[in-house]
């Protein structure tokens, strides 16, 4: 019998390559006549080109072709994701070209490119390129923008609002608030974030003028979708002339969902120069410029209730920055993914949200791990310790209040996601709040902090404790739901799986999803082998290639798990029906009377009358003797779209100690409790939860991009922007409780970005407990010492 | 203008003609093929380029290959010769110390320039000595774990008596 790995932390099969060098990224493919592009970027902020000379670059040594955006027919990148769907908001769309050809609105804009021989020559070779410039006023900040004579960006969009979306009773909440006894305000940023996977993105367009079709390699989490935008959106080139295909991508965090004008430039410029291949490789400055940023909201919050800490409303006005034009879905996570979700936790009966969507010369903003959640976490983690430090009720005991109760799930909550027309609802699926609070209080000796705050006051420090009391909605989605009026982007959201079954019995699965490090390689062949009764080593998992796999959405909202991990449970179960009727066949029994016991099926009550997967496979394939109406093979496909989305919660614990002299923070512990239903392989599980936290640590305590007034990106390399650090922090303590989803048959929700939704919250909410005793009662983040040293002077009166 | 240079990579002498210009770690990937040394920025902060020069780890893009002329140079792919995963190789690879494996190939490198110097590091150690190293997908912890998993079987490898033949 084959072990069954479900639910175990068997070691990763894609290891073997990457500890041993032999991963295969994008930078790492070479092929035969490869030429090499750069892109001439934009040095200013907001500028009118007036002219682009490029006859000198043309001369320059190992030059096979120099671009500027008015040799290119191609359309602007596609908008998929307008604020409000199909519902008729005004949404005042601008979109990058493959080159800007009038102007650009960001310092990093793409404006020429060169092809060269080496990447060298083609670097050098931008050098010579001369543009002249018209330098225009910039402005970076939302608040300034949208201010009576900031500068204006974009002709169709006064005022540079992209859209204003709301969400919510607003005639409602008025009146709670309006009636509260209690009712706190608070203006909060969340800051700007450069994502940084550690592999920078790039693509290979290979033209082959003897077929007219184009193959192109990207650093992407979604080749299939790519394939879509670039072909019917982008370039007028027909879909069935291009493939994509994604090699090992290293690392994405969101940033590589999205359609990108450097792919299309590489397609272009492979077939201008006659089809020899060419190479694009961002730089990591061309990264934090190139490359969508995450966050940046000002946000506004008011939270109402009684004195004895029930929540009764919360109104939010949300400003968000979105660049200076649009990425592929960007005002979709502002909206849906964010104001949809403010209530966190909590039965909230009355709450209400605006959103607008600013433009700014600064960087597109689009999904950064989590995508609107942790933005929506923060807004509400934050909100309920300033409630609880108005009426004076520990921040534990006001959330255990107002946690949705255990039994009254499904929920549909007031913030509007059930609200969508067309009849398409979703609901918190599941949830138990409780228990992983109470965990997590006890782990962390919560109870026991006093104590702990003062022995620490001795030694100069001021120690906090924070809580993030999180949900997270991820599993997306419902077709019927992203499809409905008001909702989602212009597609679907279902999942594919493939199963060929070879002669010998050895399975191939092919997935429409798109790893970048999650492991899926390991974890879709442990349910595989669980499903069909056969090892791991039988199993070969597939993805990344539009050829040879059915089309499918990709990896990104902690989907993969659930969605695609249901479609690859659906498609074994059709092949191991089909063996089942072939058995049947074999042993000259009813189907009905077939028992499947891992790979044997065996007639009922006759032990010895048994074939086994293989045997199946051998004789099915080989088709010599056929059932009436049978095909050869067992191979299947399945297509799934998932009846609703997930929700993990849990309650993160962060405890810091405040240098009270410096302002140095330091995190001293981290208790996790986690609950994402079940797990497929819990090693994996633990190590998404570790590098999401540690994310979300980063943007409390070091992370920012800093643009000057100028629209310069002052953080504009690994230097200027502080990413987290072995050294910095401590181990985690992670723990769980496991309450399945109902809405899948593995009962698994997905954890790629609670660890990320749920961290920067609780950090924050312990830096501000370490400075509640001066008086303090918010900081914006990221708490560096200098911000947090001036926060102290000034509670205490000094000359900060 | 290229310069005549002979660097031995991974045991191997290899004879190139580089610009002046040429950083080491390009000639590890482009001139040499070697793509398990990977380039994660460009201002030597992020580590992924991690080679030993001479025994000593080294930042591959902190040094011009007319540097490397006449030295000998160590890759990720000589960590596991004669197909046998090296005790830290092993240590990623049960303590699941690597998630999307691009900062890896450096990591390892990095971490095996710890362990020659110190063979029994604590956390804090093992964390100090990969701060040159960033790794976005693990939060680090499962590298600390490994690393430290990997002291403990090379020192008891290094204790122990040699294996016996094998028996025919």
């Amino acid at each position: 019998m084959t072990t069954d790995v479900l639910g175990t932390s068997v070691k990763r099969v894609e290891d073997q390559r990457l500890i041993t060098g032999k991963g295969r990224y994008l930078d790492d493919i070479s092929m035969p006549g490869m030429t090499h592009l750069a892109i001439l970027r934009s040095p200013y902020a907001n500028a009118n080109i007036k002219s682009i000379d490029t006859s000198a670059a043309k001369t320059m040594p190992g030059v096979v072709a120099v671009f500027v955006g008015a040799d290119i027919p191609y359309n602007p990148l596609p908008m998929a994701w307008p604020a409000g769907g199909s519902a008729g908001i005004q949404n005042n769309i601008n979109m990058p070209r493959t080159l800007a050809t009038d102007s650009v609105k960001w310092t990093g804009e793409g404006v020429a490119a060169v092809v060269a021989e080496t990447p060298e020559q083609a670097n050098d070779a931008l050098e010579a390129i001369r543009v002249e410039w018209e330098k225009l006023p910039t402005v970076v900040d939302v608040e300034k923008a949208i201010a009576d004579g900031a500068p204006q960006l974009h002709e169709n969009a006064p005022n540079n609002i992209v859209f204003e979306w709301n969400v919510g009773d607003k005639a409602g909440t008025d009146a709670a608030i309006d009636g509260a006894e209690v009712v706190v305000r608070q203006r909060i940023v969340n800051q700007r974030l450069i994502p940084n996977p550690m592999e920078t993105r790039g693509d290979i367009g290979w033209y082959n003028p003897g077929t007219d079709e184009y193959t192109v390699w990207m650093s992407s989490q979604t080749p299939h979708i790519q394939r879509l935008l670039l072909t019917a959106f982008v370039t007028g080139i027909p879909e069935h002339k291009v493939r994509t295909i994604s090699p090992d991508i290293g690392g994405a965090f969101g940033t590589k969902i999205f359609c990108y004008a450097d792919m299309a430039l590489c397609m272009f410029a492979s077939k201008a120069i006659g089809g020899r291949p060419v190479k694009w490789v961002e730089t990591r400055r061309e990264n934090y410029q190139s490359t969508i940023h995450g966050r940046d909201h000002v946000t506004y919050l008011e939270i109402a209730g009684t004195k004895d800490g029930e929540v009764t409303g919360l109104r939010v006005k949300t400003l968000a920055n979105l660049g200076g034009r649009l990425s592929t879905i960007g005002p979709g996570i502002p909206t849906t993914l964010y104001a949809r979700v403010l209530s966190g936790c909590y039965k909230i009966p009355n709450v209400y949200a605006e959103v607008t969507g600013v433009y700014t010369n600064t960087t597109f903003v689009d999904a950064y791990r989590g995508a609107g959640r942790p933005e929506a976490t923060y807004v509400i983690e934050r909100a309920m310790d300033l409630f609880a430090d108005e009426i004076g009720m520990d921040p534990a005991a006001v959330r255990r209040k107002n946690f949705i109760e255990s039994d009254k799930f499904p929920y549909e909550n007031p913030s509007g996601l059930g609200t969508a027309s067309g009849g398409a609802k979703i609901y918190i699926d599941s949830g138990d709040y409780e228990p992983a609070l109470n965990k997590a209080l006890t782990t962390s000796g919560y109870y026991e902090m006093g104590k702990a705050k003062a022995e620490a006051k001795k030694r100069g420090k001021l120690l906090g404790v924070g809580l993030s009391t999180y949900i997270e909605v991820c599993g997306v989605a419902p077709s019927k739901w992203i499809g409905a009026v008001g909702e989602g982007w212009g597609a679907a959201m279902w999942e594919s799986s493939n199963i060929r079954v070879h002669l010998t019995g050895k399975v191939v699965v092919t997935m429409g999803t798109q790893p970048q490090g999650q492991g899926h390689e390991t974890t879709y062949a442990q349910i595989i082998s669980h499903e069909l009764g056969i090892p791991m080593e039988d199993i070969v998992i597939q993805h990344s290639d539009t050829q040879g796999t059915p089309f499918g959405y990709g990896s990104y909202g902690s989907r993969t798990a659930s969605v695609g991990g249901t479609a690859a449970v659906l498609a074994a179960g059709k092949v191991r029906e089909k063996a089942r009727r072939y058995a049947a066949h074999m042993l000259e029994a009813s189907v009905d009377d077939i028992e499947v016991d891992g790979a044997n099926y065996q007639v009922k009550g006759s032990p010895d009358k048994v074939k086994t997967f293989q045997e199946i496979s051998f004789a099915i394939g080989l088709g010599f003797s056929l059932p009436e109406g049978m095909e050869p093979y067992l191979d299947e496909t399945v297509y799934h779209d998932t009846p609703n989305c997930t929700w993990p919660f849990g309650t993160h614990v962060a405890i810091v100690e405040i240098d009270e002299e410096t302002g140095r923070t330091e995190l001293v512990r981290y208790v996790a409790v986690d609950d994402v239903g079940n797990k497929i392989n819990p090693m994996i599980v633990d190590g998404q939860l570790h590098g999401g936290i540690v994310q979300g640590v980063g943007q409390a305590l070091w992370e920012g991009a800093i643009y000057g007034e100028d629209g310069q990106l002052q953080s504009g390399t690994m230097l200027d922007y502080a990413l987290p650090r072995a050294s910095w922090l401590p181990m985690l303590e992670l723990d769980e409780t496991v309450t399945p989803s109902p809405v899948n048959p593995l009962g698994v929700k997905g954890v790629g970005e609670a660890g990320a939704i749920a961290s920067t919250a609780a950090v924050a909410n312990a830096v501000v407990d370490a400075l509640s005793p001066l008086g303090i009662r918010h900081l914006d983040m990221p708490y560096t010492a200098q911000t947090v040293w001036r926060a102290i002077q000034s509670a205490k009166g000094g000359q900060a | 203008m290229a310069e005549h240079i002979t660097i031995t990579v991974n045991g191997v002498d290899r004879s190139l003609d580089v610009e002046p210009r040429r950083l080491l770690v390009q000639a590890i990937r482009d001139d040499l093929g070697l793509t398990g040394t990977h380039i994660g920025c460009d201002t030597s902060q992020c580590g992924a380029c991690t080679v030993h020069v001479d025994g000593m780890a080294v930042k591959s893009c902190s040094m011009l290959a007319v540097q490397a002329d006449g030295r000998s140079v160590t890759t990720i792919e000589a960590m596991n010769a004669g197909g046998k995963l090296h005790p830290i190789q092993a240590a990623f690879w049960e303590k699941h110390g690597l998630q999307c494996g691009f900062c890896t190939p450096g990591m390892i490198m990095a971490a095996a320039d710890l362990l020659a110097r110190d063979d029994d590091p604590s956390d804090d150690e093992i964390r100090h000595a990969i701060e040159g190293n960033i790794c976005r997908c693990t939060g680090y912890q499962n590298i600390v774990l490994a690393i430290r998993e990997a002291a403990a079987v090379m020192r008891a490898g290094s204790s122990a008596p040699a294996a016996p033949a094998a028996k025919a």
